[in-house]
């Protein structure tokens, strides 16, 4: 098992170099990287000593190795927008994003996993049908338009809930969160189902395919023969079969989740990384797109090296061949 | 498995063209033939929109900005009606649904007929050749696929910058992927049987085995993945527009209309951003359902 | 007293898209206490299906639509799904064809052993482990204790097979269904699961339901033979009447169609054309089209004629190989 988490350790140090290597040939070589990195309005001067700085007359591998040194030193650059390092900027707007995310997730298990069973132990009745029909929907409505739909209905029409932005937030163990405030729950809410929508929908397909399937199965048909009630086969023998592609795709689809969130943040105006990175691209603050791109493609990294190590742990036969092996 | 086989009666009906049998499968599904059916007139709208549009919403000549902003069902000054209302320049909705219809529906068709094209070559090429040079490939695909497709987007779009062309490079880069690791399950499934082992010891050319043997294995998955991202292709670029990130002013998809009425949401004036809205959700529904019909229909296991 | 096992017959169907599967038609036959039963057809004769419907397994879309079946004098069919599960496993246990499948690959073989226990038996955990330890050791299984906190993959198959073997005997069953358990496995194996069941059969008076395709294995170990074709029973007897004096057609067939019966050099006897589609079985007698000593008489389905001297003997044909005197 360690043997294992090392390997995996290892090739996630090598993506993550190949991507900083993308980025930077995407950055530096490919856009002009005088534009992307020195502000536009700096005059000639400023330029030339920015030029200079920078080190954008050396070399390319040299600059690249000044990258990933400033990179790993947490240095990605000013903001010029807002005169402050880039990094910072992110970090500061993290925690909206991932209670936003997190909630999201949350909304998505607790209705999608018990749906899901539901329509795949009962396929063939109506509410099996519904639940289904119900998912296609949630696959097919663009997320930002249903965004739209609930500001219609909940805060114009109904005016039950604000239309906009982060609520009353309070210190957790120094991060600042809103779900423990009314005012903060009031504000999480539409963006937070918004946001669960697509996976909600995923996770119903998925229960519901790997319920099927398992009953199917023979150890189903055999738990049977046993006399185990119904409740045991169900919740323990099928459940904990289809829980190992439930919770792999749960882990994979929450990075997808953070990315998806820049849509959500944009449309409840929802102060996260994701509106920064909209508003960053909108005033051409390329720092801070740089920034935000490395570390969602870490952050993406570390998530697939988790969910595989969870996989591991969960499916008994992927872990005994890997010790083998 | 313990279930039970049912042999299907051999000779019981004169035997079918597979593709009459698909045929016939697929329209036994009434909601998949009503996707179908909402599916052909989205295009016709798309495809005629300037015959059928009563104004052409982007001829200068044709708008006044005074009839801005109306309800849906105000009439206009000729004696029409604004069935859909108008958006805060004075264009009819119903029109400017049909021409954005046309713009949703073209880039993402384009995009995806290109990256299948792409994606296709490159799996039958990763499957054939094998090797290295399929672990490379596949080793990019599955990178590429870790990562949701907005945010190669953007990345994109960021590098880039805008307008069609580059939209729809972003749209098709993203999904190559799909095809290529589509493409190259099935090619491997079909590449293991026998028969091309004895075709290759015949020293039959590759372009041959390739073409009469492995590419015909992989279109049922194909056609159903494809028509399930072209649903994906015209999302993500709706959304990309919406952002302000898509296609340019000058080409308004339903994505950008819907932005285009997002300021107006809050003080009551929805139809600008919720029509808009309800074509694009019809258009991906409608080929939702068809694709799932398709994905059903093709498939081998769920034949007997 | 009671025969343990009184099957009447027995229609079980399934209602099929393509139309009605007559999985079972009219199956009759008894079974006493300790007394070993072989139950003899190829694929789709309905074997299988007549050990589940004696279980209450036949899932959906097959159902019993007429018949009766008795164990121990308790209508079995007229159960509700509470009664019929606490028989399951307890009174009438099943062991399947292939143990891999048949054992859950995520749960451990004490959790699985120690359930069936559980749903019947109001015991402690430790003594529900203590009996599953017996139980294995009784299979033969060495290094009980380690094996019971083993996951079903790192078992052989001959050692599954005796897990599920071991499983089926926890709550001392009266009567052990088995489908076929030997055919999954190298031949070796067959002979030492053959032997290790007939002799636990015998230690704890366990009646056995054994059903399999092939002869060789009915030879050794059963007390009586039920030969079955497309959903009927056509031949019924003692062991030694059966194969030594077959009275169907078929069963001859069957028998010399075994290449050690043969001469060498000789051509290998088959029985000619394909076993019939269940769907499209025509009236009268389903091996009418095979059969060497077929006629008009044929065409209307004969029904299982008795001995008078032996009620255990029968045979449903209208020119049997052998006459009751």
């Amino acid at each position: 098992m360690l043997v294992f988490i090392i390997r995996r350790s290892l090739q996630s140090v090598v993506v993550l170099l190949a991507m900083s290597l993308i980025v930077f040939v995407g950055v530096y070589a490919i856009g002009n990287p005088i534009d992307i990195l020195i502000n536009p309005q700096a005059d000639q001067i400023d330029r030339e000593r920015a030029i200079a700085a920078l080190g954008l007359d050396r070399p390319l591998w040299e600059q690249y190795l000044v990258f990933l040194q400033g990179a790993l030193g947490g240095d990605f650059g000013r903001s010029f927008v807002h005169a402050t390092s880039a990094l910072r900027l992110i970090l500061e707007k993290m925690p909206a994003t991932l209670e936003l995310a997190f909630t999201a997730m949350l909304i998505a298990i607790v209705l999608g996993i018990p749906l899901g069973l539901w329509a795949g132990l009962k396929p063939n009745a109506l509410s099996g049908r519904a639940i289904m029909a119900g998912s296609i929907l949630g696959f097919s409505l663009p997320t930002f338009w249903v965004g739209l739909m609930l500001i219609m209905v909940f805060s114009v029409m109904l005016g039950w809930l604000p239309s906009n932005g982060r609520g009353a937030t309070v210190d957790l163990l120094g991060v600042p969160v809103s779900f423990l405030t009314v005012d903060g729950l009031r504000h999480l809410l539409m963006p937070a189902t918004n946001l669960a929508l697509f996976n909600l929908a995923l996770l119903i397909r998925l229960t519901r395919s790997g319920a099927h399937e398992a009953l199917l199965q023979d150890y189903v048909k055999f738990a049977r023969a046993k006399g185990l009630s119904n409740r045991r086969v169900i919740g323990v023998h099928v459940l904990r079969n289809i829980l190992i592609p439930v919770v792999t795709v749960i882990g994979l689809q929450f990075g997808s989740l953070i990315a998806f969130a820049i849509v959500t943040e944009s449309v409840f105006a929802w102060p996260g990384m994701g509106k920064l990175l909209i508003d960053s691209i909108n005033l051409l603050d390329r720092p801070v797109i740089v920034a935000y791109l490395l570390v969602i493609v870490t952050f993406f990294i570390l998530i697939n090296l988790a969910v595989d190590i969870l996989y591991s742990a969960l499916d008994p036969r992927v872990r005994l061949t890997e010790a083998k092996g | 498995m313990s279930t039970l086989r049912v042999q299907a009666p051999s000779a019981a009906r004169p035997p079918q063209s597979p593709f009459r049998r698909i045929v016939d499968d697929f329209f036994a599904n009434p909601v998949a033939t009503f996707g179908f059916g909402l599916l052909c007139l989205i295009v016709f709208f798309a495809i005629f929109a300037p015959l059928i549009s009563p104004q052409n919403p982007y001829d200068l000549a044709q708008i006044d900005v005074m009839d801005g902003r109306l309800p849906p069902g105000s009439p206009t000054a000729t004696g029409g009606t604004f069935w859909l209302g108008t958006d805060d320049q004075g264009r009819d909705m119903l029109s400017a649904i049909f021409y954005g219809l046309r713009i949703s529906l073209a880039v993402g068709a384009a995009s995806t007929v290109l990256a299948l094209v792409i994606g296709l070559a490159a799996g039958l090429a990763a499957a054939y050749v094998g090797g290295r040079f399929e672990a490379l490939v596949m080793r990019i695909v599955d990178i590429q696929l870790s990562f949701p497709a907005i945010l190669i987007a953007l990345i994109l779009i960021a590098v880039l910058g805008q307008g069609t062309g580059k939209v729809i490079t972003a749209l098709v880069t993203i999904q190559w992927a799909y095809y290529a690791r589509t493409v190259r399950s099935a090619a491997l499934v079909e590449k293991r049987k026998e028969y091309i082992e004895a075709a290759r010891c015949l020293a039959l050319p590759p372009s041959h085995i390739v073409f009469r043997h492995l590419l015909p294995n992989c279109l049922p998955p194909l056609i159903v993945v494809a028509t399930v991202q072209v649903a994906a292709a015209i999302a993500l670029e709706a959304t990309l527009s919406f952002l302000g990130l898509g296609l340019p002013i000058t080409e308004p998809s339903l994505g950008l209309l819907i932005a285009n009425g997002y300021q107006y949401l809050l003080s009551g004036k929805y139809w600008i951003s919720f029509f808009p809205g309800i074509a694009l959700l019809l258009t991906i529904v409608s080929i939702n359902l068809v694709a799932d019909q398709l994905r059903d229909v093709l498939n081998p296991r769920l034949q007997r | 007293m009671d025969r343990l096992l009184d099957v009447e017959g027995l229609r079980t169907h399934f209602f099929t898209r393509a139309g009605v599967v007559k999985a079972v038609d009219d199956v009759s036959f008894t079974l006493e206490r300790g007394e070993v039963l072989g139950l003899v057809g190829e694929s789709g004769s309905g074997k299988s299906i007549t050990g589940y419907s004696i279980m209450g397994l036949v899932d959906p879309p097959g159902r019993i639509v007429e018949g009766s079946i008795r164990l121990d004098g308790r209508e079995l069919t007229a159960l509700d799904p509470d009664a019929m599960r606490s028989l399951r496993g307890n009174r009438v246990a099943m062991i399947f064809q292939d143990p891999m499948m048949t054992l859950n690959p995520v749960l451990r073989v004490d959790v699985q052993m120690t359930e069936a226990i559980h749903a019947h038996d109001n015991v402690t955990a430790a003594a529900a482990l203590e009996r599953a330890r017996d139980a294995l050791a009784r299979v033969g299984i060495p290094s009980p204790d380690e094996r019971l906190r083993a996951y079903p993959h790192q078992f052989s198959g001959g050692m599954r097979q005796r897990v599920a073997i071991a499983i089926a005997l926890l709550n001392k069953p009266d009567l052990i269904i088995a489908d076929e358990p030997t055919t999954a496995l190298d031949v070796t194996i067959q002979g030492q699961i053959l032997y290790e069941v007939q002799k636990l059969a015998r230690e704890t008076g366990t009646a056995l339901v054994w059903i399999t395709h092939d002869l060789s294995v009915v030879a050794g170990l059963a007390d009586r033979v039920c030969v079955m074709y497309a959903g009927r029973i056509v031949e019924q007897g003692s062991t030694e009447q059966v194969l030594n004096a077959p009275a169907h057609p078929y069963t001859q067939g069957l028998l010399d169609s075994v290449p050690s019966r043969n001469v060498r050099g000789a051509r290998l006897r088959q029985i000619p054309g394909m076993t019939p589609s269940l769907l499209d079985l025509a009236p009268g007698c389903a091996f009418r089209e095979r059969c060497s000593r077929a006629d008009a008489a044929c065409a209307i389905a004969p029904a299982m004629d008795l001995d008078p001297a032996d009620p255990l003997r029968g045979v449903r044909c209208h020119h049997p190989l052998v006459a009751w005197t």
